[in-house]
C-alpha cells in the first residue's frame, strides 16, 4: 500500500524496526528541532527545571543543537513582567548551549526556516499552534504545548499518533489580487475550524506550485485554524532555491507520497473563481467574498505576523502604496516578520514607500498579533489584519473587531479607512 | 491508582453568539494575561473572561466544564488547561476537542472527556467513570456513552501527568 508524506517522514524518524508507520499508529519520535517562544517557554523551562531533582545529568536537555527559544512575541518587552521572563530564557538557553533567538530576529516561523531548522523531510516540534508554517518545506512540523515541548528537550523524543491525510489540489490562476491568503482562507471557510482536526494535508496543484514561498508559508501557516496537525507541500525547485538563497547547508531529504498513497478525503478547488476573502469577527472560518463587507469602516490595519509578514507581502502593499497616503484616521502598522526581511526591505525602498504612506514600522516580531504590545485597538474599533486570527479579545480588548484579509486588501482598505477591494489599485 | 471516577455539577460554556462550539484557548484565557502572569493561581481568576466574565460566579470547586465541538482550538498555550486545573474543573466534557489541547490537558493532568453533550443542562450532576466511558446524568437520570480513553492518556491520569510519567519511567511507556 502507498504511503503520505506524513507517513514516510514519521516512519524514518520512529526508532522501529519496522520500516513503515501507517496512519492510526502511535509512535515514539526524535524530532529534528525543538523549540519554545516567549510567551510558552516560561512553562517549559520550569518543567524542565522540576524535572532537575530527579535527574542526574548535568544538562537538562538532551541534544543542545536541536533545541532552541525565540523571543518574539512580546518583543522588546513592553512590561517588568515579561522582561523577567525574557531573560529566564536568555539564562536558561545560555546555560544549556541551546539556540537563542533574541529580540529582533523576528517571528520563529520565519527564523526557524531561514536558520536552517526545519528542512524537507524533516520533523519539527514547537511551543506554537503555527509551527505547522514549515511544512511549505516539506517537512512534518506541529505545535505542541509546553510539557510536550520540555519533555522532548529532556528526553530527545515524543510521542505522536501518525495522522490520516486530506490532499487538496488548487487548480488554475489566482486572479489579479488574490493571493495565498485568499485561498487558504477560502478553504478554511469551506472545511470549518475543525474540517482537518487531526489530521495531516497535503496541498497539490498548478495554483500551488506557482505560488512563490512565501505565499506557501501562508498556506501551510493556517492549516491548524481548520484543526490540522501538518500542511504540507512537496518541494520542488523553487524550495531548493529558496534553502539556497537563505544559506541552508545542511542536508535534507525531499520526500514524496507515493502515487497510490492512502487519502482519507480528497478536495479540488477551481481558484479561478475566487476572489479576495475577509473573515469576519470572530472566527477564521468566517471567511466571505469581500463584496459582503466592503465599506466596513476600519481604524486600524496590521501588515505583518508569521502568515503574512514576509518580503513579498510587504512588497505587495508596498506597490498599492506607492505615491498614496493612508486614511487619516487609521492607525498602519507593519512588523517584518525577521530582520533579514526588514533589511531586504530596507534596500529595495519597499520600507520607504510604506512609511511615506504613513506606516509606523515597530521591531520584527509578532507585533500587534497576540494582544500584548505594538498596537492595541480600543473599544469598539475595527482592525483590517494579515494575521491568522481573528479571536474575541486576541488584539488585547475584546471589545475590538478583527477581519482577517490579504497583505493587497490591508493596504488598500488603510488607504479609503474602510475595507476596500484591491483589484482596483492593480489596474495596470 | 487513582480513582477515575469524577462526580460534580455540569457548568456550560456559551461565547456571545449562544454559541457552544469552537471555544478557542483565548477564550479559556486571554493572551493579555497570559504572557505576564506567571502565577498559575492569579491567571485561573481570569478564566473565560472574555466571554463569560460570570463564569467563575457560578463556578464550584470540582465542577465539569460542558461545551460542544472543537474545544480548545487555536493557541498551543498550555496555560488553557492549566488555569482549567487551577480554577478546580474536574473535567472537560464536549462534542470534540482540538489536537494540540486534547495533548496539553492529560499531560497536566486534566481529564477530558468526548461524548453527545446536547442533553447536559446547567446544573446537572454528573457522575464519570473514565476508564468505563460512562457519564450518568444523576439530574435527569440518564446515561452517556462517551469515547474511551486510549490507554495511554489513562496511564497519563494515573501517573498524574507527563512530568510524573517520565519521572517514574525516564522515557515515555507507550
Amino acid at each position: 500500500m502507498g504511503k503520505t508524506i506524513a507517513e514516510k517522514i514519521i516512519s524514518k524518524h520512529t526508532q522501529l524496526k519496522k520500516s513503515t508507520v501507517v496512519a492510526g499508529d502511535v509512535v515514539l519520535v526524535k524530532p529534528d528541532f525543538i523549540f519554545a517562544q516567549d510567551g510558552t517557554a516560561g512553562l517549559v523551562i520550569d518543567t524542565l527545571l522540576s524535572l532537575k531533582s530527579s535527574s542526574a545529568r548535568r544538562k537538562l536537555i538532551r541534544e543542545a543543537s536541536r533545541c532552541g527559544f525565540v523571543i518574539d512575541h512580546s518583543s522588546p518587552s513592553p512590561q517588568m513582567s515579561i522582561s523577567k521572563i525574557h531573560n529566564k530564557i536568555r539564562n536558561f538557553a545560555k546555560e544549556n548551549d541551546a539556540h537563542l533567538f533574541d529580540i529582533g530576529n523576528g517571528v520563529c516561523h520565519q527564523v526557524i526556516p531561514e536558520g536552517g531548522f526545519a528542512l524537507p523531510g524533516r520533523v519539527v516540534i514547537g511551543a506554537d499552534s503555527h509551527t505547522c508554517t514549515y511544512g511549505a518545506l516539506g517537512c512534518c512540523a506541529t505545535g505542541l504545548g509546553s510539557t510536550d515541548v520540555a519533555i522532548a528537550m529532556y528526553t530527545g523524543y515524543t510521542w505522536m499518533k501518525v495522522p490520516a491525510t486530506f490532499k487538496i489540489v488548487c487548480k488554475g490562476k489566482l486572479e489579479k489580487g488574490v493571493y495565498a491568503k485568499d485561498l487558504i482562507l477560502y478553504i478554511i471557510g469551506k472545511l470549518s475550524a475543525e474540517g482537518a482536526n487531526y489530521k495531516a494535508v497535503e496541498f497539490y496543484g498548478d495554483a500551488i506550485s506557482r505560488l512563490n514561498m512565501d505565499g506557501r508559508f501562508t498556506i501551510t501557516n493556517m492549516v491548524v485554524e481548520m484543526g490540522a496537525k501538518f500542511g504540507i507541500i512537496p518541494p520542488d525547485k523553487k524550495t531548493i532555491a529558496w534553502l539556497k538563497e537563505h544559506n541552508v547547508s545542511r542536508k535534507y531529504e525531499i520526500v514524496h507520497a507515493d502515487k497510490n498513497a492512502t487519502y482519507e478525503r480528497e478536495y479540488e478547488f477551481d481558484v479561478k473563481k475566487i476572489g479576495p476573502q475577509v473573515a469576519t469577527p470572530h472566527k477564521v472560518d468566517n471567511a466571505v467574498p469581500i463584496e459582503k463587507v466592503i465599506g466596513t469602516p476600519i481604524s486600524e490595519a496590521f501588515l505583518g505576523t508569521c502568515t503574512n509578514g514576509r518580503y513579498e507581502d510587504l512588497y505587495i502593499a508596498a506597490t498599492i502604496l506607492k505615491n498614496r497616503r493612508i486614511h487619516r484616521d487609521v492607525k498602519f502598522i507593519v512588523a517584518p516578520a525577521s530582520r533579514k526581511i526588514m533589511l531586504k526591505a530596507m534596500k529595495t525602498g519597499v520600507l520607504s514607500t510604506l512609511i511615506e504612506s504613513g506606516a509606523v514600522v515597530i521591531s520584527p516580531g509578532c507585533g500587534p498579533c497576540v494582544g500584548t504590545h505594538g498596537g492595541i485597538p480600543a473599544d469598539g474599533e475595527n482592525v483590517i489584519s494579515t494575521a491568522n486570527r481573528n479571536f474575541k479579545g486576541r488584539m488585547g480588548n475584546p471589545e475590538a473587531n478583527i477581519y482577517l484579509a490579504s497583505p493587497a486588501t490591508v493596504a488598500a482598505s488603510a488607504i479609503e479607512g474602510k475595507i476596500a477591494d484591491p483589484r482596483k489599485y492593480l489596474t495596470n | 491508582m487513582k480513582t477515575l471516577i469524577l462526580h460534580g455539577k455540569a457548568r456550560c460554556i456559551y461565547k456571545p453568539d449562544k454559541s457552544n462550539d469552537d471555544i478557542n484557548t483565548d477564550y479559556i484565557i486571554s493572551g493579555r494575561y497570559k504572557f505576564h502572569i506567571e502565577n498559575l493561581q492569579e491567571l485561573s481568576k481570569h478564566l473565560f473572561e472574555d466571554i463569560d466574565p460570570e463564569f467563575l460566579k457560578r463556578f464550584e470547586k470540582g465542577d465539569f466544564v460542558v461545551a460542544g465541538r472543537n474545544f480548545g482550538c487555536g493557541s498551543s498555550r498550555e496555560q488553557a488547561p492549566l488555569v482549567l486545573k487551577y480554577a478546580g474543573v474536574s473535567a472537560v466534557i464536549a462534542m470534540s476537542f482540538a489536537r494540540i489541547f486534547y495533548r496539553n490537558s492529560f499531560n497536566i493532568g486534566l481529564p477530558l472527556v468526548e461524548c453527545d453533550t446536547s442533553g447536559i443542562e446547567e446544573g446537572d450532576v454528573l457522575k464519570i467513570s473514565l476508564t468505563e466511558g460512562i457519564i450518568e446524568n444523576e439530574t435527569k437520570k440518564k446515561v452517556i456513552h462517551t469515547r474511551p480513553l486510549p490507554k495511554f492518556m489513562i496511564n497519563l491520569l494515573q501517573d498524574g501527568g507527563l512530568v510524573e510519567h517520565i519521572k517514574k519511567y525516564k522515557m515515555f511507556k507507550i
